[in-house]
């Protein structure tokens, strides 16, 4: 069965959640990966603050293709989430709500959800066109001359979502692979 | 001699990298409906059904198929018999990405340096792979390409007692290490011999070719149905989400090789394995 949650998301909604759930997400998301993270590092060693209130918010590992007059956005689906691995432990310290990228993460990563109760989504890679439907509206908010790795905030609609990496750790790339081995 | 303008080199190559980023070719069209059938996982049915369903967004509301719409990879096999005329022919493929990616609302992924990453803006260079051949025709090829999946892609130098279970170990390790980092069901592209750049260039071939077909050689043909099979049995699924629908299928090049060596790469594309091909 779909579970349904908004974003931004709680601990308490986070926890309830459980690897190999089915999520419909609605809300606000915002976008960053590999040029956006480096950058947010920075901000953070220098003592800055980051461009938005990551607090119990949902970071989707996303570029999008430009969008088409009338359209919100472009293909918008996920890209590669361990590209990110250096950066994802302390955002998730500073109390990141969740993650919605593709592929598998670093046990610094786990480590990390665990500590703070947070949680790991994919959604399908490869689907930008289908995923690109479920956002309503885009607005770059940082790092606009990073082009397609600007910062933007995104309001999406059943956005559809797997969860990969639950708050306890269970990882469903591990367990759900063997089922199928034969 | 044939005379080919710069101009309509340009002007294909842009066209192509526009088709290529909206539509897959039939055979790869054919091989998504037969594996919905084939997959024994509910989820990964329900992720098959959602790939398909994107390509159809794809092609009716001209979405790219993926966001990463790649770097350009062509092909040129130009005839000995043809006269390019007007300017530099690399001017005029780059010059076709250039427009195709602006015209077709594509996502401009390259950077200048791979140390400083700056981007180009307007998704040049392309990789060019030229090859010279009988005839007075230009065969292109433009394979744009994802880098989820090329940054799982593995060369191997093996030695020759490793012999074929080398090879099969050295695909089944570069297609579990990815896993679900690069987008399957996945296509593997496998070049095996020659050198160490000559194998991988094969690999990177061996993505273009129609699904339909089989190698010529017997050796080959059924190694590639062997790897299919036990990449399959692997248990990695549509999306890493676990599953019976790991590859769409094995493609293997060969070539002759040194007599101490025997170079193996393994060129991994997701389900989204792009190519547009025409003839000038």
């Amino acid at each position: 069965m779909n579970k349904r949650i908004k974003a931004p998301i709680s601990r308490e909604e986070a926890a309830l959640l459980k690897a190999g759930d089915y999520v419909l997400l609605s809300g606000t998301i915002y976008t960053a990966r590999d040029a956006a993270h480096k950058r947010m590092q920075e901000a953070l060693d220098k003592g800055e603050a980051l461009p938005f209130d990551i607090r119990s918010n949902i970071i989707y590992y996303m570029g999008p293709s430009p969008a088409r007059e009338g359209r919100p956005i472009g293909s918008a689906g996920p890209t590669t989430a361990s590209r990110m691995d250096k950066y994802t432990p302390q955002l998730l310290d500073l109390g990141m709500g969740a993650m919605i990228g593709k592929g598998k993460r670093s046990q610094a990563v786990i480590d990390g959800i665990i500590r703070n109760g947070s949680v790991y989504f994919a959604a399908v890679g490869g689907a930008g066109a289908l995923l690109s439907k479920r956002i309503l509206s885009s607005e770059v908010i940082a790092y606009e001359d990073l082009g397609t790795e600007a910062i933007r905030k995104l309001e999406v609609e059943d956005f559809p979502v797997v969860v990969v990496i639950d708050s306890e750790g269970n990882n469903l790339y591990e367990t759900a692979i063997l089922e199928y081995q034969r | 001699m044939r005379s080919i303008s710069v101009s309509e080199i340009t002007k294909q190559i842009s066209e192509m990298c526009i088709e290529a980023n909206h539509f897959l070719s039939p055979d790869m069209k054919k091989v998504f409906d037969s594996s919905i059938e084939k997959e024994c996982s509910p989820l990964g049915k329900q992720i098959l059904g959602q790939l398909e369903e994107n390509l159809v967004i794809a092609g009716t509301d001209r979405i790219p198929i993926c966001q990463d719409t790649g770097m350009a990879v062509v092909f040129m096999k130009i005839g000995q018999e043809v006269s390019i005329e007007g300017g530099s022919l690399a001017d005029a493929i780059n010059q076709g990405v250039r427009e195709g990616y602006a015209n077709g609302y594509l996502r401009k992924s390259v950077v200048r340096d791979p140390i400083e990453r700056e981007n180009t803006r307007d998704n040049t260079p392309a990789v060019i792979h030229y090859d010279i051949v009988p005839g007075d025709r230009i065969d292109i090829m433009v394979a744009p390409k994802g880098f989820g999946s090329e940054n799982m892609s593995r060369v191997f130098m093996l030695k020759p007692a490793d012999g074929i279970d080398g090879v099969r170990n050295a695909v089944l390790t570069a297609v579990k290490d990815a896993g679900p980092n690069a987008c399957p069901p996945m296509v593997v592209g496998v070049g095996i011999g020659g050198t160490f750049e000559k194998c991988a260039l094969m690999a990177k071939h061996a993505l273009t070719r129609n699904l339909e077909e089989e190698s010529p050689i017997p050796y080959v043909r059924e190694l590639e149905k062997e790897l299919l099979k036990e990449i399959n049995c692997l248990g990695i699924g549509p999306g890493g989400l676990g599953g019976t629908v790991t590859a769409f299928a094995v493609n293997i090049e060969t070539y002759p090789t040194h007599i101490a060596g025997l170079p193996v790469a393994v060129n991994i594309c997701c389900h989204v394995n792009r190519h547009a091909h025409r003839v000038l």
